[in-house]
């Protein structure tokens, strides 16, 4: 397995909009394909997006860690934050026939990626979200039709 | 960003523009809750827009919710592709009205 890129970000949302196109970039530069290179996007935003808004309860000076790997055909992705050990039993996707604002990031982040695992940091304080997918197979990526969800 | 709204039949028409995220939300939020203020039917032209996320959604499902207590009709037109897969993730394609085009608006 070989690490591709380890970035440093601060936890606020305009650091969103850089991430998303370094990641565009990342995934292009090892060939992966535009549907599953959608998936990640999407799918690193959302989970930044969720350490920003719950793992640091809105603080803007929190630091995450974005790592990449490439493992074969994989691309691992690992974010990291240093902020409360979050209750791994309570990330979970809310029902989706309640029609509601909020709440769809867990899910969007099952959907469009092949293996999603949480973590405690073991070390010290914070979390870790290790996600892969497939850099050219469309093993899963239900962002097509709706039929497929 | 001050997003444009003009008029469409009985339907004031918001065109987001750009890419709806945790930073622009909040202020796609306010100018969508802000057009329902005033009474106004809406129409959410989402062509324009190149990347949503899940905070951009729930500021759509917002605006649907307070349209629906008000009793004001609320609706996307021209959903991009990319916010098109947002909805289908969310399986709110089936919840809004969508019309293609304004010319499909009756």
């Amino acid at each position: 397995m070989i690490r591709l890129e380890r970035i440093h970000l601060l936890s606020r949302a305009d650091k969103l909009q850089p991430l998303r196109n370094f990641v565009r970039e990342l995934a292009s530069k090892q060939g992966c394909c535009d549907e599953n290179l959608d998936c990640m996007v999407m799918a690193i935003n959302e989970a930044c997006m969720n350490v920003i808004q719950h793992a640091y309860d809105g603080r803007d000076d929190g630091e995450i860690i974005v790592e990449f790997w490439k493992d074969n055909s994989e691309l691992l992705v690992r974010i990291y934050d240093f902020a409360d050990k979050v209750d791994l039993q309570t990330i979970k996707s809310r029902d989706l026939n309640e029609v509601r604002p909020g709440g769809l990031g867990v899910h969007i982040i099952h959907q469009v990626m092949d293996s999603v695992e949480y973590k405690n940091q073991a070390e010290c304080s914070g979390n870790v979200l290790e996600m892969r997918k497939q850099l050219n197979k469309p093993v899963k990526c239900n962002i097509t039709t709706s039929d497929k969800i | 960003m001050k997003y444009p709204v003009t008029q469409h039949q009985n339907y004031a028409v918001i065109q987001l523009s750009g890419e709806i995220d945790l930073s622009e939300s909040p202020n796609a939020r306010k100018q969508i809750l802000n057009q329902l203020k005033a009474k106004s039917n809406l129409l959410v032209d989402l062509s324009a827009v190149e990347y949503i996320d899940s905070s951009g959604v729930a500021s759509l499902v917002e605006g649907f919710q307070t349209a629906r207590a008000e009793q004001l009709e609320f609706a996307l037109v021209g959903v991009s592709v990319s916010a098109m897969q947002v909805l289908q993730l969310a399986r709110l394609d089936s919840v809004f009205t969508i019309f293609e085009s304004l010319d499909d608006v009756k």
